[in-house]
């Protein structure tokens, strides 16, 4: 027996130039919004960007974007609804603010329905908000989505990279491109981060200062773009990821 | 799943099945859809005659449904879909992502959200059958 949504996917995916996925081993070192303010920074450049958010249980992103009362549309599939200039597709059209607990292969299920139906369109980036970890999310990744190429989160806490250099050495160990780390609410004068990052011939693409006026430009997205935390990426995004 | 979508990906595989299998034409295609994904058979049907290709022009789709079966992992209650209440946004929500089921439902017996689909899951090609290419 044959699953027929798994030769959908990569027809799905077809006019999609690049896939970043933005992850971590570790939760609660900011990927959410570090992927909302890359996808953003780069609609606000000119590029088409779709942004999916595939953190099914914890879903975040729609609460930074500040999303509310907007569906998809129904052609030939699921048509994501563009938000601040982002195609925007996450579980929270279909489950709301209700919890969906989900064991591993039914979140892997729910993955594949979503991948399948999504119609994209032509991108030049999709970026994608993962979930912590290193378990289904990751490995369905990068099962399903040959192309994606992978940012790395962390702070700058020794516990939080203790997991984020596992996952590091996971995608390099598979030969996965890994675009570079970016440390996370940085508040001392450490480089062990970057140090232990170039010592595996990953990019560090910088740090971003602790941003106290981050909680506040939640739901705001022109805030958020402009307070440290936004420009510090912006600067990053120039700097390191060839747009050609 | 959406119909459209659902038909686009059986189209497509059932004629990758047909490459590989050395089918010239396919005769007969045979899927079997679960009740979880709550399609529209007569949409389904409608959108597999628009989508077909070269080699399925003269296939027979044969759809059978099957039944969803739930049990809960805590008390190993188990109940059917279709004996669940579910008002329109949780039907339309789970019609899409089936998984969703677990936002909406919870074991009638215990109250937990902690169930496993059993049958009626998905949608999967079973067979294709045809006339094979000569040489």
């Amino acid at each position: 027996m044959v699953d027929p949504r798994i030769p959908l996917i990569s027809e799905r995916l077809r006019e999609i130039r690049r896939v970043i996925a933005v992850s971590s081993g570790k939760g609660g070192v900011g990927k959410s919004l570090v992927a909302s303010v890359l996808a953003l920074t780069l609609a606000k450049k000119g590029y088409k960007v779709g942004f999916f958010d595939t953190d099914f249980t914890s879903p975040s992103s729609h609460i930074i974007l500040g999303v509310s009362n907007i569906q998809p549309e129904e052609m030939n599939g699921i048509v994501p609804p563009t938000v601040h200039g982002l195609k925007y597709m996450s579980i929270i059209y279909y489950a709301g603010d209700r919890a969906s607990p989900l064991r591993g292969a039914e979140f892997s299920n729910a993955l594949i329905e979503l991948l399948a139906v999504t119609v994209w369109g032509e991108l030049d980036f999709l970026i994608i908000d993962m979930p912590p970890g290193i378990s289904d999310a990751t490995l369905d990744v990068l099962r399903l989505i040959k192309k994606a190429e992978f940012l790395v989160v962390t702070t700058s806490s020794r516990l939080a990279f203790e997991t984020v250099r596992k996952f590091i050495d996971l995608l390099l160990e598979l030969n996965v491109p890994v675009l570079g780390v970016i440390e996370n609410m940085k508040m001392t004068n450490s480089d062990f981060i970057r140090k232990e990052t170039e010592e595996k011939g990953i990019k560090f693409w910088g740090e971003i200062p602790f941003d106290k006026n981050l909680e506040e430009s939640i739901g705001d997205v022109e805030r958020l773009l402009n307070i440290e935390f936004g420009k510090a990426l912006e600067r990053m995004i120039g700097e390191k990821i060839d747009l050609n | 799943m959406h119909e459209w979508a659902l038909a686009e990906a059986v189209i497509k595989t059932a004629s990758q099945i047909a490459e590989k299998e050395g089918l010239d034409n396919v005769s007969e295609v045979n899927i079997r859809l679960g009740e979880l994904q709550q399609v529209d058979i007569e949409i389904f049907k409608f959108a597999l005659s628009q989508l077909k290709a070269p080699k399925l022009e003269k296939a027979q789709f044969n759809i059978r449904r099957d039944e969803a079966k739930l049990r809960c992992r805590v008390c190993s209650y188990e109940w059917t879909f279709s004996s669940v209440e579910l008002d329109e946004e949780a039907r339309e929500a789970v019609h899409f992502v089936p998984e969703i089921a677990h936002a909406f439902m919870k074991c009638p017996q215990c109250g937990s959200p902690d169930f496993e689909v059993v049958s009626g899951r998905g949608v999967w090609i079973e067979s294709v059958k045809g006339v094979k290419r000569h040489g």
